[in-house]
């Protein structure tokens, strides 16, 4: 079926380039090879589960950062850890390498600096859930066929 | 020879067909269903806890949980427990601790995951008697290998359990020139090969000091060849 194998070039000329602009690296093929017939949409749901966990975990961010009394940042940086943890379970590099970041100016308890990681991590998150949701209804309609 | 094939057929593993049973240990969602699908591929059961607390409870080592079972198995046996090193509340060091100081468990292996690559870490985790130490994010590789290793020494130690029914078999038949195999068997034989195979691979919990190992992050344990 021409459609099918149109909807497959797509597929892996969309899901190249994610790795090429380095939104995605080798973490998301490997999860992408766990994927079959018996779990043909484990990617969709791992990066769910990811999607909720950055929502909750920037928000946690957001209001001990918030913190006019005095901000925590060993609570600050136990969210950044558990987002770069699982940035990095799912192969999302840019959102990993901004945690990296982040965590250096929770040591040094930088508050412009974290609220400024803070900004980019939210950005990254929404470039990558726009470009995934993308890539998964491509492959959700080549699936259909 | 009917006594010959009597032996022969006598029941000496049931476990090549069995799944091995993972408890895998993680606080991160994430995590924890990529875990899961690894060690599915991989053929194992899973049972996926988001706490070392939960993991000991499963295990029946929880103190605050009064053990109602004479073995505290709240479930199957486990045959391998997989964690992460940081989780808030009980670490995976913690943890690991805790089943190598309980007589009923230490002879599960444990694995400790960490997203850090901290040798100091990986020393402690090791000389406290875990398996191996795994560098996240894990991969199938690395699963697999573990698996792997895991399901030798299950294998192994069901192997030398039935060698020792059967050296304990013989030495029977000797003294007592007894062809019946129903009797109870004599005392001689380990009590282990009805359960897990824990006495066979308690070569493989002794910590190897970090000269003897292949690589600050890896250590196959060698079990010891009859």
């Amino acid at each position: 079926m021409d459609v099918v194998n149109q909807l497959q070039r797509q597929f892996i000329d969309y899901s190249a380039s994610l790795h090429r602009e380095g939104f995605l690296d080798d973490q998301f093929t490997q999860l992408q090879k766990l994927q079959d017939d018996n779990s043909p949409d484990f990617v969709v749901e791992v990066a769910s589960l990811f999607f909720e966990d950055c929502e909750k975990l920037i928000n946690n961010m957001a209001r001990a950062l918030e913190q006019q009394q005095g901000v925590d940042f060993k609570q600050v940086d136990a969210s950044v850890h558990q987002l770069k943890g699982s940035s990095s379970s799912i192969g999302a590099m840019r959102v990993k390498d901004v945690c990296i970041a982040f965590r250096s100016f929770c040591e040094a308890q930088n508050r412009e600096g974290c609220l400024r990681c803070l900004q980019q991590v939210t950005h990254e998150y929404s470039l990558l859930k726009n470009k995934l949701q993308t890539l998964f209804r491509v492959h959700i309609t080549t699936c259909s066929y | 020879m009917r006594t010959t094939e009597k032996i022969d057929g006598y029941d000496l593993s049931t476990s090549d067909t069995e799944e091995v049973h993972v408890l895998a240990v993680d606080d991160s969602l994430v995590d924890r269903k990529v875990i899961e699908r690894l060690l599915r591929i991989s053929s194992c059961k899973v049972t996926a806890v988001d706490s070392g607390r939960r993991a000991l409870q499963y295990l029946g080592l929880d103190e605050e949980i009064q053990k109602k079972e004479t073995n505290g198995f709240d479930g199957l046996k486990v045959d391998l427990i997989i964690t992460d090193y940081c989780m808030p509340g009980m670490t995976g060091y913690e943890l690991l601790k805790k089943v190598k100081e309980s007589s009923a468990f230490r002879e599960i292996p444990v694995v400790i995951m960490s997203s850090e690559n901290v040798i100091a870490r990986i020393d402690r985790c090791l000389e406290k008697g875990a398996e191996d130490f795994i560098v996240k994010p894990v991969k199938l590789s690395d699963v697999k290998r573990i698996i792997d290793y895991t399901t030798t020494e299950l294998r192994e130690g069901e192997q030398r359990g039935a060698r020792a029914r059967r050296r304990g078999i013989n030495k029977r038949k000797q003294r007592e020139g007894d062809d019946d195999l129903s009797s109870s068997p004599p005392s001689t034989l380990s009590s282990s090969t009805s359960s897990s195979p824990s006495s066979s691979i308690q070569s493989a919990t002794a910590p190897l000091s970090p000269s003897t190992l292949d690589s600050p992050t890896r250590r196959l344990k060698m079990t010891s060849s009859e």
